[in-house]
C-alpha cells in the first residue's frame, strides 16, 4: 500500500502527514508513506486544493484535514 | 443582554466608574469580544455547511463553462463560498486556467475569495451594523468583477509562467459528502477557524478598545477625514504590507472611524489589507510573470481607491 500526502508545505499539510503516519502506525498495516510537495505531481491527480490524501493512486479527499482515526478507516 | 452583562462585570464586579476612560475601554472590550465570538461561531458554522457543496474542484468545473462577464460575476460570487487557503493558491490557479477558465474570470475568483468572506461580513456586521456589512460585500464583489474583466480584456495570457500551460492536470472524482459528513466538516471547520483567528480578534478588539477609551474625539478627523483627498490612497498603500485578516483589522478601524476617520477610507483600507498583500504576491509570482503581477496589483488598488472615494462622497 502506498499513502501519499499532497501539499505545498502549509501547516495543515504537515498535520495531515502526521495524522497519516499515526494512522499507519496504529493500524499495524504495512505501507509506504510519502509527502508530495512538487506542483506537477500534485496536479497529476487533479487536486487543486491542499492538503489531499491519496491511497494507492486514488484521491480519498482534498482541501481538508482528517484525524488519524478517519484515515485508519480509509486504509485498505 | 450582552451589553448589560458587560456593564455588570465592569461597573459592578470591577467597580469601575461609568464614563471613566478605563471603564469605557474595558466595557467596550468585553461587550465587543462577546458579540463577535457569538456571531462568528454561528455564521461560520452555517457558511461551512454551504461550503461543503462548493469544493474548489466543483467551482472550477462550473466556471470552465462560463464566458467572460457572466463568468466574472459567477467567479466573484463563488469566491465567497468556495473554501481555499492561500497555500493552495498555486495549484488552484493552474487547475482553473488548465481547465479553460478564462484568465480574467480566474482573477475575479482570486480577488473576491480572500476579500469577501464570512469573517469580514460578521466583523463588520457586529461592529458597524448590517448596512456597512452589505455595502462592503457589494463593493468587494464589484471590485472583483470589474478588475477581473479588465485583466481579461488586456489579454495577458503570455504573462502566465510558461510551465503552467504545459502542466498535465489529471481528473479526480469529487466525493459528494453525506449530511453526517457535512455537519462534521462544518464543526471542524468552525473550531479550526476560530482557533486560528481568536488571537487576532482579541488583540484587534483590545487595540480598538484602547483607541475608543483614550484617543481624543475627532483626533483623526483632521488628517483621515473625508476632506483629505490623500487619505484614501495612503490608506490603501498602508494596507498592502500589512499581513492580517478581517478579524484583526476591523475592530481597529471601527475605533478609528469613531475618532473621525472617514468610512470610505476605512473600507478601502480593509480591502487593501485582505485583497492585496505582499505574501500573496510572493505566492502568485510562482504562476505569474512580473508584468501581470504588477497589472493585477495596479488594477485592484485603483478599483479600491475608487470605492474609497465613492463612499467618502456618499456616506
Amino acid at each position: 500500500m502506498k499513502i501519499e500526502v499532497l501539499g505545498t508545505g502549509c501547516a495543515k499539510c504537515k498535520t495531515l502527514y502526521e495524522n497519516a503516519r499515526k494512522a499507519l502506525e496504529e493500524s499495524g498495516k504495512s505501507g509506504e508513506l510519502v509527502k508530495v510537495e512538487d506542483i506537477p505531481s500534485i496536479m497529476k491527480y487533479g487536486v487543486i486544493s491542499t492538503p489531499a490524501l491519496v491511497i494507492d493512486g486514488k484521491v480519498m479527499f482534498s482541501g481538508k484535514l482528517a484525524s488519524p482515526a478517519e484515515i485508519s478507516g480509509m486504509l485498505p | 443582554m450582552l451589553k448589560s452583562f458587560a456593564d455588570h462585570i465592569v461597573f459592578n464586579l470591577f467597580g469601575l466608574i461609568p464614563g471613566s476612560r478605563a471603564g469605557e475601554a474595558l466595557d467596550f472590550f468585553i461587550y465587543d469580544t462577546l458579540k463577535i465570538f457569538l456571531l462568528l461561531t454561528t455564521i461560520i458554522y452555517v457558511v461551512a455547511i454551504i461550503r461543503t457543496s462548493f469544493p474548489p474542484e466543483r467551482t472550477k468545473r462550473i466556471l470552465a463553462h462560463e464566458r467572460e462577464y457572466v463568468g466574472n460575476v459567477m467567479a466573484a460570487l463563488l469566491g465567497i463560498v468556495t473554501p481555499f487557503c492561500s497555500c493552495s493558491a498555486v495549484p488552484l490557479f493552474i487547475g482553473f486556467v488548465e481547465s479553460g477558465v478564462p484568465l480574467g474570470v480566474t482573477f475575479s475568483f482570486l480577488i473576491s475569495s480572500p476579500m469577501v468572506n464570512e469573517v469580514a461580513l460578521i466583523m463588520l456586521w457586529g461592529l458597524f451594523g448590517w448596512k456597512i456589512a452589505l455595502i462592503y460585500i457589494a463593493t468587494g464583489l464589484l471590485v472583483a468583477i470589474v478588475s477581473g474583466i479588465v485583466i481579461g480584456r488586456l489579454k495577458m495570457e503570455k504573462y502566465v509562467q510558461d510551465y503552467v500551460w504545459e502542466m498535465q492536470v489529471g481528473n479526480s472524482e469529487i466525493k459528494v459528502m453525506v449530511w453526517r459528513e457535512k455537519l462534521e466538516y462544518a464543526r471542524e471547520y468552525t473550531f479550526g477557524l476560530l482557533k486560528k483567528i481568536w488571537p487576532y480578534v482579541v488583540v484587534g478588539v483590545g487595540i480598538g478598545a484602547f483607541i475608543h477609551g483614550y484617543v481624543p474625539q475627532d483626533f483623526l478627523a483632521k488628517w483621515a477625514g473625508r476632506d483629505n483627498p490623500f487619505a484614501v490612497p495612503v490608506a490603501v498603500a498602508l494596507g498592502v504590507p500589512l499581513y492580517s485578516n478581517a478579524a484583526g483589522v476591523i475592530p481597529i478601524v471601527q475605533a478609528l472611524t469613531a475618532k473621525g476617520m472617514a468610512i470610505g477610507t476605512v473600507l478601502a483600507f480593509m480591502m487593501a489589507v485582505t485583497a492585496l498583500s505582499l505574501p500573496e504576491a510572493v505566492i502568485l509570482s510562482n504562476v505569474l510573470k512580473k508584468p501581470l503581477l504588477a497589472t493585477f496589483f495596479g488594477i485592484v488598488a485603483t478599483a479600491i481607491v475608487i470605492v474609497g472615494y465613492l463612499f467618502n462622497a456618499l456616506l
